[in-house]
Parts: structure tokens; C-alpha cells; sequence
């Protein structure tokens, strides 16, 4: 990661599209940096403008203000030609996998190898190397149709490596699978990821994706970027609404409980999941409430938050909070929620 | 039941009929099948979209495909006599049968092309395809299956239409079922000839439907 310039560098981007009812203001004023050998999730709600910000990253879409910079090429600059030639070293996967279902798995490996005039024999064989390491060489005969969804994306991905891309652009790629296949895909993009040294863009609804897969996160929200940070931060100190939106859906206002003392303990990744609210009852023979707790474990390391409720005895309450932070934990005291 | 005159007419007229339809069809599919490409690419969510010369195009495919065929067949005699020298027979058939039938097959072409998944094509484009590429390499190829029903459908249109040319001369089997059967009261001359347009009609649509099958690889 880090060869000093970033390899997508998004300027001053805005996307307006003029429909008959009018201009619809999609993205305004975008700036994000996507660093060589990350794997970059994009997360925002459905309709945010994640489909149209990531066909602006290859300029399947022109902006209509700002520019991408891709391995610090203008792609403004570009002619149409080569910007042609520009988008074989950006592979992109899909939702709904885009295979040809006209054409057998091998043969639709092969087909950007054919538009970047590779020869069919050369071809052939670097598709079928393909289909090995995607796991799929028994089905390089088989048709789409004849395939599963996960099986469908692994020839999808296969076909995006094969002119050995610098970016692989994945649009909601694991949105149509089930949470098995998409464990299954997410890891063979990381794989992708580690092996090859491919930087992956991740555009996502979904906060587990992010989780499990990405380094770094932008959230996206009524045209803006709204955050951009690595996901643990995001995670455990979302400063935005938008992204407290996105990291507890479920809303952690739980504004009946506001009378008495709280306080917010933060995991932010430095300790794993111990017992430690179990182990502070215990040494203090006290019980607390537990009144809010969202918290995920990612590599085996505890992120997110808990809201308990302190005992009305003053005293208890801050040595209570005392033993926490003496296990490294965070520690605030809350009385309105926010 | 017939003499062996009537008989060679027949034949004669069958053979005739085959002829008009498939050299038509051919020549039909060379223009109807570029001016559908275009539709599609020019429409404004296609490759290259161009309003203009999609709507001009549109009008006129619209206008051929309004007029009358027998209007046509009519209307276009002084261009058949130049081409053909005459305005009779089957060979002069063809040069209505290709100007009325090539907005049809333009129109069948946009609709199959239209079928194609927007994914499909996405996905070509973000591997640096040009719109050639993706005409040649994705449009046809995936439409292929749909591209052959409506060649079907089209061929034996043009066989109803090389039919009706029977009543401006225009030969083959239509030209002998109106001729004997309309105009002699030859009923059974008339009903033979009905039978083998019918015939030639189903042949062909199922050969077309297997085709299409056959080379579908959706299922
Ligand atoms: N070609 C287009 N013309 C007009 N509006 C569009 C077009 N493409 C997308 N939009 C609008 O832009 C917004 C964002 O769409 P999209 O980028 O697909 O969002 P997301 O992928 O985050 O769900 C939506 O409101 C959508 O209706
Ligand atoms: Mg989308």
C-alpha cells in the first residue's frame, strides 16, 4: 500500500443528469482518494449515487464537472480511444453479473481478451488459468445458465483479472447472493486482493460487506461524502449522522432511559471480547443495566459500543468508570444520548 | 385430377414463389438489417445516441410500413422497370417485395436487439469494447436466438406478400390462385395453390423456431 500517489484520485466531481422532469442532482462536488493496493468500500443508502459515482471511476458515465485521475492519468484527457484502452486495466463485476449467456464460461473469460486483440490460443490459456484460480476449471464448457449465482460472479471475477487490471471496480457485487456465497466471494476478492496486489473498490448497501472486507470506507450521502476514515474508526466513532445512520440502524437514542447517569464504553479494536462488564459486577457486587450495546467482532477484536446504565451511588458510578478505563476501554459519561 | 399442364403451372408457380421470397428476404435482410442496427445504436439510451437521424429514420420506416402493399407495389413501378426492365413476374416482384419489407425486418431487428440485457452491454463497455466491438461481439451474437424467430416470421410475411402481387402480375402461386381461382372460378386450382403457401409457410416457421432453439444457450 502507498506508492506515494493514489492510484483513483476523484477531483471536484459532480453528476448531473438532465431528465424531462428536470435536472436531478446526483453527486456534487466528490473528492476521495483510493490509495494503490487497498481494498476501498463505498457505502451509502439506495439511491445515494453509489451505481453512478463508481461508472464515473471507468467514465461509463462523464462527469459533468471535476475529474477522475486514474494511475495519474486525466481521464478527461483521454481520447475515446484510449480511454478504450484505459478501461481493460479496470476490471468491474456486478450485481447481476453481466455474463454472455450466449457464450460458455471459458469463451466469456475470453471475450476482453479478444477486445484487447490478445489471440485466441494465448487467450484460451490464460483464461483457463483464470478459471483455476476462481475454482471453476470443471465448468469451462458449462453455460451461465447452467451455473449458480456464486458460480456466476466467480466467472464474472474471473473475467474482470483477465487483462490484468490495477482496480477491480465491484458494483454490489454480493447484493444478489446469499450470506454463505457472499462469505465465499468476499474472500476470494481479498485473496485477490493479498496475491495479486489488485486494489479493489467496494460499492455496497450493506454494512457487513464493509466489515469484512474493506480497509478503508467513504460514506456517501445526499450527494456528499459525508465521511471517509478507516472502518474501525467509522465504526466505533461515527462523527456523522449519515454514517450513525449507517453503523446502528437501529438508533441509539433510548431516550427514556436519560433520567439517570449513563455511560458509553467504547471498543475501538485494543481489546478483545472479554467479559468485562460481567467482571465489573462481579468486583463491585453492583449490578448495572445494560441499555444499548452494538458491538461486532472483527478479527477476533472488539469494536462498537455499549450504554449502561451506573448505579445512583455516585461514588460507585466513577469508580466504576475508573475500572474500565483501567482495561483500556474508552469511557464517557452520557446523559443525552448523542 | 388436374392435367399435366396445370400440373407444370403449378410447379412452375411454386418455384416462382420460392425464389420471389428468398432472393427478397435476402436483399430485404441486406438493407433491414443495418437500418435496425442503427435504430438501436442511435436510440437515446443506445451506443451513440443521435435523435436526429434516429427520428428521421423512424418516420420513414414508419411511413413505408404504412402504405398499402399493393399502393406500394403500384407506386413503385417506374423504379422496378428501371432496375428489372419490366414490371412483371417475379423477378419484378422482388423490387416491391424488398422496399416494403425492409422496414418490417428493420423494425423486427430493433426489437430483438432491444432485448439484449443493458448489464450485458455495461459490463463490454467496461472492459474498453467499442461500439462496433459491442454490435458485432454482444448485440448480435446474444440476440441471435430472437434474430432467427423474427427471420422466420419475416420470410413468410414476404411469402403473403409475394402472394398478393398476384393481382398485378407479379407470378408464382398467388398469381395462379387469383388468375384461376378468382377470376375462372377454379376452385380446386385455387385451393391446391392455398394449400402449398400454407405448407411453405408452416416448413418454414418451424425450421426457424428450431434454429432459434437450437442455438439458445439460456436454457
Ligand atoms: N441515467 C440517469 N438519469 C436520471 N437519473 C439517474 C440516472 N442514473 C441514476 N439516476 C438517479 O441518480 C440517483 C442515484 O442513482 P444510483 O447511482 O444508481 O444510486 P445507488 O447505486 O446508490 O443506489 C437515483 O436517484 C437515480 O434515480
Ligand atoms: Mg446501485
Amino acid at each position: 500500500m502507498g506508492t506515494g500517489t493514489p492510484l483513483i484520485q476523484i477531483r471536484g466531481l459532480s453528476k448531473v443528469f438532465s431528465t424531462e422532469s428536470g435536472d436531478v442532482n446526483v453527486l456534487e462536488d466528490i473528492d476521495l482518494d483510493i490509495k494503490e493496493g487497498e481494498i476501498f468500500g463505498i457505502i451509502g443508502m439506495s439511491g445515494a449515487g453509489k451505481s453512478t459515482l463508481v461508472r464515473c471511476l471507468n467514465f461509463l458515465e462523464k462527469p459533468t464537472k471535476g475529474t477522475v485521475y486514474f494511475d495519474n492519468q486525466d481521464l478527461s484527457a483521454l481520447s475515446q480511444k484510449e480511454l478504450y484502452k484505459v478501461r481493460q486495466s479496470m476490471g468491474m463485476i456486478f450485481q447481476q453479473f453481466n455474463l454472455l449467456m450466449q457464450r460458455n464460461v471459458l469463451k466469456n473469460v475470453c471475450f476482453p481478451l479478444e477486445i484487447a486483440g490478445v489471440r485466441k490460443n494465448e487467450a484460451e490459456t490464460r483464461a483457463l488459468e483464470l478459471l483455476e484460480m476462481v475454482d471453476l476449471s470443471d465448468k469451462a464448457r458449462a453455460y451461465p445458465s447452467q451455473l449458480s449465482g456464486g458460480q456466476k460472479q466467480r466467472v464474472a471475477i474471473a473475467r474482470a483479472l483477465a487483462n490484468n487490471p490495477k482496480v477491480i471496480l465491484c458494483d454490489e457485487a454480493t447484493s444478489a447472493l446469499d450470506p454463505a456465497t457472499t462469505k465465499g466471494i468476499l474472500a476470494l476478492l481479498k485473496d485477490i486482493n493479498k496475491r495479486l496486489g489488485i486494489t479493489i473498490v467496494i460499492i455496497t448497501h450493506e454494512m457487513s460487506v464493509v466489515e469484512e472486507i474493506c480497509q478503508r470506507v467513504a460514506i456517501i450521502d445526499s450527494r456528499h461524502i459525508a465521511e471517509v476514515g478507516y472502518v474501525q474508526e467509522i465504526f466505533t466513532r461515527p462523527t456523522t449522522e449519515a454514517a450513525r445512520r449507517l453503523v446502528f440502524p437501529e438508533g441509539e437514542r433510548v431516550d427514556h432511559f436519560t433520567s439517570s447517569r449513563c455511560c458509553r464504553i467504547v471498543f475501538d479494536g485494543s481489546s478483545s471480547f472479554e467479559p468485562v462488564i460481567a467482571n465489573m459486577v462481579l468486583e463491585f457486587r453492583q449490578t448495572v443495566n445494560i441499555i444499548f450495546a452494538d458491538t461486532r467482532n472483527i478479527d477476533g477484536r472488539a469494536f462498537g459500543q455499549i450504554i449502561i446504565q451506573l448505579p445512583d451511588d455516585k461514588l460507585t458510578g466513577e469508580k466504576m468508570m475508573a475500572y474500565l478505563r483501567s482495561r483500556g476501554l474508552t469511557v464517557e459519561e452520557v446523559n443525552d444520548f448523542v | 385430377m388436374f392435367d399435366p399442364a396445370t400440373l407444370e403451372m403449378i410447379g412452375k408457380g411454386f418455384l416462382e414463389s420460392l425464389y420471389m421470397t428468398l432472393v427478397s428476404s435476402a436483399l430485404a435482410y441486406l438493407i433491414g438489417l443495418p437500418l435496425g442496427i442503427v435504430l438501436v445504436v442511435t436510440d437515446k439510451d443506445g451506443l451513440k445516441p443521435a435523435p436526429g437521424v434516429n427520428s428521421v429514420l423512424g418516420v420513414i420506416i414508419n411511413l413505408l410500413r404504412s402504405m398499402p402493399f399493393l399502393i406500394l407495389c403500384i407506386t413503385v413501378i417506374p423504379l422496378t422497370r428501371l432496375i428489372t426492365g419490366t414490371s412483371l413476374g417475379p423477378t419484378a416482384t422482388i423490387v416491391p417485395l424488398v422496399i416494403g419489407a425492409a422496414p418490417f425486418i428493420a423494425r423486427m431487428v430493433e426489437s430483438s436487439l432491444k432485448e439484449v440485457d443493458k448489464g450485458v452491454v455495461e459490463a463490454a463497455q467496461s472492459m474498453g469494447a467499442s461500439p462496433f466491438e459491442i454490435i458485432w461481439k454482444v448485440l448480435l451474437p446474444e440476440a441471435r436466438p430472437s434474430l432467427i424467430l423474427g427471420a422466420a416470421i419475416s420470410v413468410t410475411t414476404i411469402l403473403g406478400y409475394s402472394a398478393m402481387t398476384g393481382f398485378v402480375g407479379g407470378g408464382g402461386l398467388g398469381d395462379i390462385a387469383i388468375r384461376y381461382g378468382y377470376y375462372r372460378y377454379q376452385t380446386g386450382i385455387m385451393l391446391v395453390t392455398v394449400a402449398l403457401l400454407v405448407i411453405i409457410v408452416q416448413v418454414l416457421q418451424e425450421i426457424g423456431i428450431r434454429l432459434a432453439r437450437l442455438g439458445d444457450k439460456r436454457k
